[in-house]
């Protein structure tokens, strides 16, 4: 059934949380990334014979998380995904914690689900790792430092494909 | 894979698949097993026909209420006066932890 609304249903994070830190008495706002130009590249070769892989922006543990830990304590990783996770540190990321929680690690980093569609033959092979990003609110040493290590990661792990799951 | 709409179509990225939820679960609800396996399957399908960057697809699936989209980092004249002291304690707490005291 459709509606009539005055205004856009889906929440604007860049608007909520720009009044929500001027209310708490910071004058100068986050400023978002936002690009003009934006890079894309089709699939080399059909999925089903892909190695996928994923990045997430949760920690491995708390200290990696920790607010306050500094700049050597959000460095990025990468992780064996056999066994996979049972638990990822989210505490000090920008989520939703009265509505939701991330006790399932398949709800943010979907480790086993991706892996299950290696069993019809969807996609070739899972990567066998995964990559983390935990949110450094440093836009150059994101793109500048994880991200040239990520690509790294992924391209020692041979993969055609990596999908990215933003908490 | 995301939830927070805005901020990814501002940055831009190739492929996008938004999933209209309370930020924490862009891959499904926790525990929902099929949820989970028809976003990822979204994400594979994306990745193999989008032709084009920016390329956003929303899910079909809903939170089970609308409460989450209002509370989130509300603020309101009942939560005002206290944010402010909340943003004052936690300057005082970094000026205290710079000047190692």
């Amino acid at each position: 059934m459709g509606y009539l609304r005055p205004y856009r249903s889906f929440v604007s994070y860049i608007d909520r949380s720009r009044e929500y830190y001027a209310a708490q008495g910071y004058s100068k706002p986050y400023a978002w990334a936002h690009h003009d130009d934006v890079p894309f590249t089709p699939l080399r070769k059909p999925l089903s014979g892909c190695r996928v892989g994923l990045v997430t922006t949760a920690g491995r543990t708390q200290a990696e998380g920790m607010i306050g830990a500094g700049r050597l304590m959000r460095e990025s990783y990468a992780e064996s995904a056999n066994p996979p996770p049972t638990h990822l540190f989210t505490d000090d990321l920008f989520w939703d914690k009265e509505a939701t929680h991330t006790d399932d690690v398949d709800s943010f980093l979907p480790v086993n689900r991706l892996a299950e569609y290696t069993a019809g033959g969807r996609i070739g092979s899972v990567s066998p790792r995964f990559y983390g990003v935990p949110t450094d609110y440093s836009q150059s040493r994101t793109s500048q430092g994880a991200a040239p290590r990520i690509l790294e990661w992924c391209r020692e792990d041979g993969l055609d494909a990596v999908l990215l799951t933003a908490l | 894979m995301g939830c927070a709409r805005d901020i990814v179509e501002e940055c831009g990225v190739a492929r996008f698949v938004f999933t209209d939820f309370p930020l924490g679960n862009p891959c499904g609800k926790p525990w929902d097993a099929e949820m989970q396996r028809s976003i990822v399957g979204s994400a594979l399908n994306l990745l193999d026909r989008a032709w084009m960057p920016r390329t956003t697809v929303q899910t079909p699936f809903r939170w089970d209420n609308d409460a989450w989209r209002d509370a989130f980092m509300r603020v309101d004249e009942s939560n005002r006066e206290a944010l402010a002291q909340e943003g004052e304690e936690r300057r005082r707490r970094q000026a205290e932890a710079k000047t190692g005291r």
